[in-house]
């Protein structure tokens, strides 16, 4: 079952990248050559004479993108290993509602839970005075906490159900031999459960994390302003369609490839025996 | 002030006749459906061509699929599908133009149906690969063997051989297709998560319509569950004697 889950999730998220090796065989060259021209003919015909006006308001858009990335990620993930824990090894009510969780996440569009979260609970919270009066007021007025939420969420859903594999996936023997050593339960998941877990999802969690990336641009459609929505306005500004579209596909497909080059470093520094 | 709950929700807008919305909702669900459907059939098509251009094909058409798939799969849909439709649609108008039959009207289902086939097809084609290569190699040597022509091989032995392999990826593309639908309410086509924002918007009831639309979005998600568990079953009839 895990191991065709993590084919699943290899299969539909980007981990691998062409290998730098054998760039150099003839019908490659020949590739490149004509990739060259494309990307020649493209600086050349196309008008890019906005790009430094915008410049820097790209690289703050860039930064706001990384940044939902990151904190969404690292929250995300905090979430997710209670919710595939209780999935292994909860009480039933527990294991029923993170069940119940990962199937309404993981069922309906991310776009849909944004704007439900954005529409639906900004249009409830202004009803109650309690929370107009409390100290959060100043910032669930913003867009960007919605956005963190939802993706948040998001990502703890897919990884719950990713980590639930990884617990579920740990030799048993090896969790019976710490019992063993006298180690208490709480020591016996610090010290083996969550680090094997965690060492087994790895490689999915680069696909997750490619995947999150790419879910980014969606808090763009709650006026959050990230890269894509700098890109939205330089569109409506120049009147131009194409050219701010390619930047942008060209901005992610560095960031995608960044990511998954980090990844495979840090995957690299983990010692495994391959099986 | 705080009103009590029972008289924040109104059920009555969920009617199906027109002072409720429930019957738009439903048209815009159908709208999903058909582009889902769509969009995964071309996606079938185009995945099964790219894996047997990445398996088979020559050097030039194996570093072509590569360039599509990765392409396609680093670059989030949303751009995508902003690209593809405005280039698509511009594209197609030139060689209207040029033909001379003049300026075309692209339905939105068509475009719609193009840019999730598009999008699916690069990630049907990392499935289908996998999933082909999964398939003991001397099946296929033993079919070239008899001497049938690659497209018979092909629908004699490979589909059917790595179809059990598949289905896991396949079905989950399926639930990938139906969610990624909505983003078509971005470029402005009325599919069930546009219409349910138009909605909650001219009625105020924002929340009500949205966990609506959930519940439809679950709902497809919950059947085609179950379809698929069927499929499944089917296809790997064979398989526990073997396993």
């Amino acid at each position: 079952m895990t191991s065709e889950e993590s084919t699943i999730v290899e299969a539909t998220a980007l981990t691998r990248l062409p290998s730098a090796r054998g760039l150099l065989k003839p019908h490659r060259l020949a590739l490149m050559a004509v990739a060259a021209a494309i990307v020649f003919c493209a600086v050349w015909f196309l008008r890019w004479d906005w790009l430094p006006d915008y410049a820097g308001r790209l690289a703050n858009g860039v930064v706001v993108s990384l940044l939902m990335l990151v904190s969404t990620c690292l929250l995300g993930f905090v979430f997710a290993v209670p919710i595939g824990l209780v999935q292994v090894t909860g009480p039933w009510p527990l294991k029923l509602l993170a069940k119940g969780f990962c199937t309404i996440i993981r069922g309906t569009p991310l776009l849909l839970q944004l704007w439900l979260l954005y529409y639906g609970l900004g249009s409830l919270f202004p009803q109650f005075p309690a929370i107009r009066q409390s100290f959060l007021w100043p910032w669930l007025r913003e867009a960007w906490p919605y956005g963190v939420a939802a993706l948040t969420i998001s990502f703890a859903a897919y990884e719950g159900e990713v980590m639930r594999g990884a617990f579920a996936g740990v030799p048993p023997g090896e969790l019976e031999a710490a019992r063993a050593f006298g180690m208490s339960r709480w020591k016996v998941f610090r010290r083996i459960w969550l680090p094997r877990a965690v060492h087994r999802a790895l490689p999915t969690l680069s696909g997750e994390t490619v995947l999150q990336l790419k879910s980014t641009p969606l808090v763009a459609t709650i006026t959050v302003i990230d890269v894509y929505a700098v890109v939205s306005k330089i569109r409506q500004m120049t009147f131009l369609t194409y050219e701010p579209l390619l930047l942008l596909a060209l901005i992610y497909l560095c960031l995608t490839a960044f990511l998954v080059l980090a990844f495979r470093y840090f995957e690299n520094k983990i010692p495994t025996r391959s099986a | 002030m705080a009103a009590d709950p029972a008289s924040l929700i109104d059920w009555g807008l969920l009617a199906l006749d027109p002072p409720g919305w429930g019957g738009v909702l439903l048209a815009g669900l159908m709208n999903s459906i058909k582009i889902a459907i769509g969009g995964y059939s071309l996606g079938l098509v185009l995945g099964t061509g790219g894996a047997f251009g990445k398996l088979y094909g020559g050097p030039v058409t194996k570093d072509l699929m590569e360039v599509y798939t990765t392409v396609v799969r680093a670059v989030p849909e949303l751009v995508l599908i902003l690209l593809l439709y405005y280039a698509g649609t511009d594209l197609l108008n030139r060689l209207a133009s040029a033909a001379g039959y003049g300026a075309v009207d692209i339905s939105g289902l068509a475009a719609g149906i193009f840019v999730i086939g598009v999008v699916q097809g690069a990630y049907a084609t990392e499935v289908i690969r996998g999933a082909i290569r999964a398939v003991p190699s001397g099946q296929i040597e033993a079919a070239r063997a008899f001497g049938m022509s690659p497209l018979l091989i092909l629908r004699r032995v490979t589909l059917p051989a790595m179809l059990p392999h598949a289905l896991p990826g396949l079905s989950n593309l399926w639930l990938i297709s139906t969610k990624d639908t909505a983003l078509l309410a971005v470029v402005g086509f009325s599919e069930l998560t546009l219409v349910t924002r138009q909605a909650a918007g001219t009625t105020k009831a924002y929340m009500l319509f949205f966990c609506a639309a959930g519940v439809l979005y679950l709902a497809l998600t919950l059947i085609s569950n179950l379809i698929i568990r069927v499929i499944e079953a089917r296809a790997r009839r064979g398989w526990v004697a073997t396993r």
